[in-house]
């Protein structure tokens, strides 16, 4: 691929983001922001777990295969698992995939695992927004464009 | 087999339809691979929208729902019963959430309806995968806890065992009763706080199905709804409370009597290390204060500690330990109050500085006539009585700096202590009252308040720059809205009336339950408007000010709601529950035994015979950690399988 092709890509590329939240925290968080009508870029998509500790690597693997051009994952705060510690399991399984990502040459800043309570509407729309811009500027799934060839 | 898939769009009134091309969306589901029919209505959890989902489930044979709507947190199970009386099994449906994370989030017409497209197309992938499941059910301890025992934690306590259940109530002080026990009197009608309050206390310590722990903290709480494992940790009193009278010779005898400061007094008071808290207390049993104990800390207390010699019951008993006793209960309610925020975080009013600075909290004892001075309003410096008295309302209330919100009593109680203050001091005190805005909401409030205002009071529209304390005379600035003139206030006694905070340890408690806190760090319910007793822990309930600051009145309210919530549960004999759980696939299962290390519940275990692992249902809580650490795929996590997830995945992109 040339260099401007690359480049004009960019300009018109919307990132493709899938969000994976745990049922109690972060999904409600999402619904919060919701309810109180704060406006986050619609480009993520979300799929409600029931834990963060729940999300398989697979799941995220995948999403990167298929083309997403960024995968997230939202959890409970430290301490405040509904299930105890599936928090920690998904921070120390994320930490993993993205050193896997790295050697595979692909941005591990495409994964982002945060902590958002039920009640950080707030904070889950900002995230969203820094995500959508942060990804942006990374620009396409490398892995998925060769897929598409 | 292929399955039949309907699709159920909701306008939600507007609230979807406005920002979703709704028609748009149903004409896309209907030619989604799988999907017979896709419907849209303007209220689909109405009685007609029912109708829809099942006449349509009937006509069209259909045995997937799927239904774009609202969030599946707020109406998955008046769903589920939809689609059960349509005959479909109940979990046989999945909701896509169109609303909270779309129409709302996004006000894009053709974007929201973009993602409201994948959204219904992911729910449509998830659908195809998924299996009918029946509930199991467990049985139910018909017994309840409840934790604290302010007077929500009693009066929840006593409608629980007069509808015939056995409750623990779990009080970490001494004595019950609360805040409402440190108050004189209760604002509109001025009944005396302890005369309607006392006989509560002595009817819920006596009462044949109430148990009480005073002076105990929940050191554990295991299990989930109709069956929790509590432990309750009794912290030692040194005073056995079998053999104590509470005749109060130990606290006579005591060496260190009136050394210490009582708490229950807010220090203005002094009391010994063996105490009562307070004369009404409930049990009436004195306690040892382990922190300030001559005997406790230094081992030694003259040759024999004085209570000892005293006590002629003998129930002075220096070898108490800690005990932990394991309780199962079925339901729990929490009920554990607030705390007053320290204003010596707001330096320029001068509560840590200046000694005649003080809460309206301290007020209430300073009027008690069972408080430190028997009621005499006497300024703590001096001890002479205040010739004016300056309250200052929304002490880091409604200030973005400390508390947004308003802790709604604050008000209330001031006009209270004007009203009183003035019936104890008659003309010769003046009173000023620095408010924001005077909320008088109540039933009987706003009366109240006109009542106050012929007394004779100088009320100022306003919050005061600060408290200024030049050798001993208080004095203040305050600019009345009302008049926009400035005053300059000089007084002997200041009362701050400051914001009501979540106790200091929520959060740490909060986690013990698995409980979650709104911003404020309040307990948040399930549902501000129709769930506010409710948790997002099936089974917890909350009642009273560790939800939100309220008075008295809603307190008592809330906490017979929380009450018969919990009743609904210990009255049934068994529980449904929810099938939403791990289940292992022999075929693949290599018995590696990592499931088993990671269930933070103890649910997995191995067949020793088979090389198998198995899952307790009763035990499993359905997190899904054991499912992604399966290194098998052996592990399923019901209607969340990796097999549905990946479909997900898949057609959202
Ligand atoms: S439930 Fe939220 S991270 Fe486990």
């Amino acid at each position: 691929m040339t260099e401007e092709k690359k480049e004009h890509n960019k300009e018109e590329f919307e990132p493709r983001i899938v969000g994976f939240l745990c049922n109690w925290c972060s999904y409600a968080g999402a619904d919060l922001a919701g309810t109180s009508r704060i406006q986050y870029p619609p480009n993520v998509r979300i799929i409600r777990v029931m834990c963060s500790g729940s999300v398989d690597s697979m799941y995220i693997l995948r999403a990167l295969l298929e083309g997403a051009d960024g995968v997230f994952v939202g959890g409970c705060h430290p301490g405040d698992c509904h299930y105890l510690d599936g928090n920690y399991k998904a921070r120390r399984r994320m930490v993993l995939l993205k050193t896997i990502l790295e050697t595979f040459g692909l941005e591990s800043e495409r994964v982002w695992i945060r902590w958002i309570s039920a009640s950080e509407g707030q904070r889950f729309a900002e995230t969203m927004r820094d995500m959508t811009d942060s990804i942006r500027k990374l620009g396409p799934n490398p892995i998925a464009k060769q897929w598409n060839i | 087999m292929t399955h039949r898939i309907g699709v159920f769009i909701c306008h939600c009134g507007i609230n979807i339809a406005q920002n979703v091309d709704v028609e748009a969306l149903t004409e896309y589901a209907s030619h989604l691979d799988g999907v017979i029919v896709s419907k849209n209505y303007k209220y689909m959890c109405s009685d007609a929208g029912a109708n829809v989902i099942k006449d349509a489930i009937k006509e069209h044979k259909l045995d997937r729902v799927v239904i774009a709507s609202c969030s599946p947190r707020m109406h998955e199970h008046t769903f589920r019963d939809v689609v059960r009386d349509g005959g479909v099994n109940p979990y046989c449906l999945e909701i896509a959430n169109i609303r909270e994370q779309c129409s709302w989030a996004h006000t894009d017409k053709e974007q929201a309806t973009e993602k409201a497209k994948a959204l219904v197309r992911s729910a449509v992938a998830k659908a195809k995968l998924m299996e009918p499941l029946s509930t199991s059910t467990i049985p139910v301890i018909p017994e309840a806890l409840v934790i604290g025992g302010g007077i929500a934690g009693i009066q929840a306590s006593l409608d629980l065992a007069n509808d015939g259940f056995k409750v623990y109530l779990v009080e970490r002080e001494p004595t019950i009763g609360g805040r409402m026990a440190q108050l004189d009197k209760t604002f509109p009608t001025l009944d005396c706080a302890s005369c309607i309050l006392t006989p509560k206390m002595m009817e819920a310590a006596n009462h044949a199905n109430i148990e009480l722990f005073t002076y105990a903290d929940i050191a554990k709480i295991e299990g989930s709804i109709g069956n929790y494992t509590v432990q309750i940790k009794k912290k030692p009193r040194y005073v056995d409370i079998k053999k104590c009278t509470g005749c109060g010779d130990c606290a006579q005898a005591c060496r260190l009597k009136g050394r210490v400061s009582n708490e229950f007094d807010l220090g203005l008071g002094k009391r010994g290390a063996a105490y009562l808290a307070f004369p009404q207390a409930v049990p009436l049993k004195y306690t040892i204060d382990s922190k300030h104990c001559l005997f406790l800390t230094r081992g030694k207390c003259g040759d024999t500690p004085a209570c000892k010699e005293a006590c002629l019951q003998q129930a002075i008993n220096f070898d108490q330990k800690e005990e932990i006793i394991t309780k199962k209960v079925g339901a729990i309610i929490v009920a554990t109050g607030y705390d007053l925020l320290d204003p010596s975080a707001i330096y320029e009013y001068g509560y840590a500085t200046s000694a005649d600075v003080i809460t309206s909290l301290e007020m209430e004892r300073l009027i008690s006539s069972s408080g430190p001075t028997k009621g005499e309003i006497l300024r703590p410096s001096d001890q002479k009585k205040p010739k004016s008295i300056t309250f200052i309302l929304c002490v880091g209330s409604r200030d973005e700096t400390q508390c947004t919100w308003c802790c709604r009593i604050g008000c209330m109680s001031a006009l209270k202590h004007v009203y009183l203050l003035r019936e104890k001091l008659g003309e010769d005190v003046e009173i000023n009252v620095c408010y924001t805005d005077i909320r008088s909401y109540g039933k009987g409030y706003e009366e109240f308040y006109r009542k106050v205002r012929g007394l004779k009071t100088n009320m100022f529209r306003g919050r005061p720059s600060e408290v200024r304390n030049i050798s001993g005379q208080l004095t203040l600035d305050i600019f009345d809205t009302m008049t926009s003139k400035l005053f300059e206030v000089t007084t002997d006694l200041v009362v701050l009336v400051p914001a009501i905070v979540p106790r200091f340890d929520a959060t740490a408690f909060a986690r013990i339950l698995h409980l979650t806190q709104s911003g404020d760090g309040f307990l948040l319910e399930a549902h501000p408007k129709l769930r506010p007793m409710d948790t997002f822990v099936n089974g917890m309930f909350i009642a009273g000010c560790c939800q939100g600051p309220k008075d008295i009145q809603d307190t008592v309210s809330q906490a017979s709601g929380a009450a018969s919530r919990a009743a609904i549960i210990l009255s049934k004999k068994e529980l449904e529950i929810d099938p939403l759980i791990a289940s292992v696939d022999e075929e693949i299962c290599t018995g590696c035994g990592i499931c088993i290390e990671v269930c933070p519940y103890d649910a997995r275990s191995l067949n020793e015979k088979t090389r198998v692992a198995l899952v307790n249902d009763a035990l499993c809580a359905g997190c899904g950690g054991c499912i992604a650490a399966c290194p098998s795929n052996a592990s399923v996590h019901k209607n969340f399988t990796k097999k549905q997830i990946l479909n997900m995945v898949d057609e959202t992109l």
